[in-house]
């Protein structure tokens, strides 16, 4: 098996005065879905901050493609290939579509090829490509979302709770965008409530609790097991 | 070609379009459309205000940066001309060695503002341009064996932009140096408008509107956010630097109420407001409207005082003293009406 792409160590975040993320350790498999999984609070997204630099970490390793990463800027995390999708969407509600794609391919000119992947995972982004981003809908904005990180390659994406209060039908584009993502290659650190697409998409699980991570292990094991599900989430995925 | 001249960013409104081609029009011909050393005074003065404003716009209106030392930089290129032209003597050369000095000694400042605060918050930041600007125009009022102090500086500019140069008649006007001297204004001011407005709409100035929206979202794309406002800054800094030497080339003369004052920065933010903010038509609309206002209004209210005079009341509201409480009004008023200035207003009607 290859070095893993992303590895954090005993990473400790701070904020305020809050301790919230208290020791986490995690790997995330070159080429493979990375299910982040646990309760609301958990510290699932500031696990994601804290990789993208949003969040200083206090102590720990940030290992990216075996490179510490802590002290680097954000700006130089995206760079070095890591792209990022927030839970608050983070388009740029006063700039077009189009825009929008163009400024998320940050390191040249958006590649044709990709542009015609991306509108055709994504048919909406065509249909509204010189209208206002924030004029779209909740689902079209988290499309637009990810196809902004998806506008350049990249090979680790971030990606909290993409599906989040989305209609069924934009879930099933969503997933498929993951899916062909995966496909090439590309490596993903994925926060999901929605359990049929966290069990369709990923390869293996990470679960947190209070701030650090209390389990790994394959994906399908913890699908298929209730009672490990019930023991490490409180509940059974099944439900959500 | 006027598309790509005006870099693709059409005004997307019937009535701007029209206001707009009216303004260049008036601006373009003003020697030979308007009678009067006044009338040619107010157009240069425009031309020079709608570039200073645009600058200011691609600090505030597009990157989100509230700056107080803008006055700061537009002194130092008038600055840069009056010294120059003193100390070479008129001449060309003397002009261009000024506003290249004055450009270049605005990016410098600029540039050190920029690293040393523009990684803090945006309050801060405007507080430390306030203090640098007030600290210049200290320095510039104390140091009056070179800058000539309170009283300025009055110097020569080249003969051929004088009124002692007559160049004959051209349509039925005497065609003066002077009328030399605001082509060149007004064509600086043109081609460098036009340039902000190629900047703006440039990738870079894409990001720069990423930023004004969410700092950490362009930072996390991959922009270096420091590095892309501190080139506003700069960049905002050498136009604005340049529309002060162009005003020292037209008034001949420099001092510190008429290029460092806090009053001239207050003017360029309610420029920026009435016009509408992050749109560059905008400075053309608030530079247009304000300035007429500054020069005309009083001659306005005189006339409405004089035309009154039988009625009870209105002759003394409309007296002319009274000017500056309905320039304010007026202000008050449009800022009311039009939250997000007279383009974005006219941009949502279109859109509506």
């Amino acid at each position: 098996m290859s070095d893993p792409i992303l590895t954090l160590k005993n990473v400790y975040t701070d904020i305020a005065q809050y301790h919230i993320l208290q020791g986490v350790d995690l790997e995330v498999p070159r080429g493979e879905v990375t299910m982040l999984l646990g309760r609301n609070g958990v510290g699932k997204t500031t696990t994601l901050k804290t990789i993208m630099g949003q969040w200083t970490a206090k102590s720990g390793e940030i290992l990216y493609n075996g490179q510490e990463m802590k002290r680097l800027p954000v700006s130089a995390r995206a760079r070095a290939g890591i792209g990022f999708v927030p839970e608050d969407m983070g388009i740029f509600s006063d700039l077009t579509v189009e825009e929008n794609m163009l400024l998320g391919a940050s390191s040249g000119p958006l590649d044709p090829k990709r542009k015609e992947w991306l509108l055709g995972a994504f048919p909406a982004l065509g249909t509204f490509w010189n209208s206002e981003a924030g004029n779209l809908s909740g689902g079209q904005k988290q499309m637009l979302s990810i196809a902004r990180a998806m506008a350049e390659d990249r090979e680790l994406y971030l990606i909290d709770e993409p599906t989040k209060g989305l209609a069924p039908a934009i879930i099933a584009t969503m997933a498929n965008a993951l899916r062909e993502l995966k496909a090439q290659g590309r490596s993903i650190l994925l926060v999901e409530q929605n359990f049929s697409v966290a069990r369709a998409l990923g390869d293996s699980a990470v679960v947190m609790d209070d701030g650090s991570v209390i389990w790994t292990g394959a994906m399908a094991e913890l699908a298929e097991n209730k009672d490990l599900q019930e023991n490490l989430m409180g509940l059974s995925m099944e439900a959500h | 070609m006027i598309v790509r001249l005006i870099s693709g960013d059409t005004p997307r409104s019937p009535i701007l379009t029209a206001l707009l081609v009216l303004i260049l029009t008036c601006l373009a011909g003003a020697p030979f459309i308007f009678e009067g050393v006044r009338a040619l005074d107010t157009a240069a003065r425009i031309c020079i205000f709608i570039l200073l404003v645009a600058s200011y716009d691609l600090l505030l209106g597009y990157t989100g940066i509230v700056s107080f030392a803008h006055t700061m930089f537009f002194g130092i290129g008038a600055y840069g001309v009056a010294l120059a032209s003193t100390h070479m003597g008129r001449g060309f050369d003397a002009l261009l060695v000024g506003s290249v000095s004055g450009a270049l000694a605005a990016i410098v400042l600029a540039l050190l503002i920029g690293l040393f605060s523009l990684r803090v918050r945006a309050i801060f930041f405007a507080m430390i341009t306030l203090a640098v600007a007030s600290a210049v125009a200290v320095l510039v009022s104390q140091f009056s064996n070179i800058t000539g102090g309170e009283d300025g500086l009055t110097y020569k500019i080249p003969r051929v932009l004088t009124s002692a140069n007559r160049m004959g008649e051209v349509m039925g006007v005497k065609f003066t140096g002077k009328i030399l001297n605001y082509y060149l204004i007004f064509v600086c001011s043109l081609v460098l408008f036009l340039t902000l407005l190629r900047i703006v709409n440039s990738p870079f100035g894409r990001v720069l509107q990423a930023i004004r929206e969410n700092d950490f979202r362009a930072e996390a794309i991959g922009y270096r956010v420091v590095w892309y406002r501190t080139a506003a800054t700069c960049l905002s800094a050498a136009t604005a630097a340049l529309a002060g030497s162009l005003f020292a080339i037209w008034l001949r003369y420099v001092g510190p109420d008429t290029t460092l004052s806090f009053e001239i920065m207050l003017d360029i933010l309610l420029m920026v407001v009435i016009g509408g903010m992050g749109t560059m038509y905008g400075a053309v609309l608030g530079a247009v409207l304000f300035v007429l206002a500054q020069t005309y209004l009083q001659n306005l209210m005189g006339a409405a005082s004089h035309a009154t005079e039988a009625l009870p009341l209105i002759p003394e509201l409309v007296d002319p003293d009274r000017w500056l409480m309905w320039l304010g009004i007026l202000f008050v008023l449009s800022v009311y009406f039009f939250p997000t200035g007279i383009v974005g207003r006219l941009r949502r009607q279109r859109a509506t």
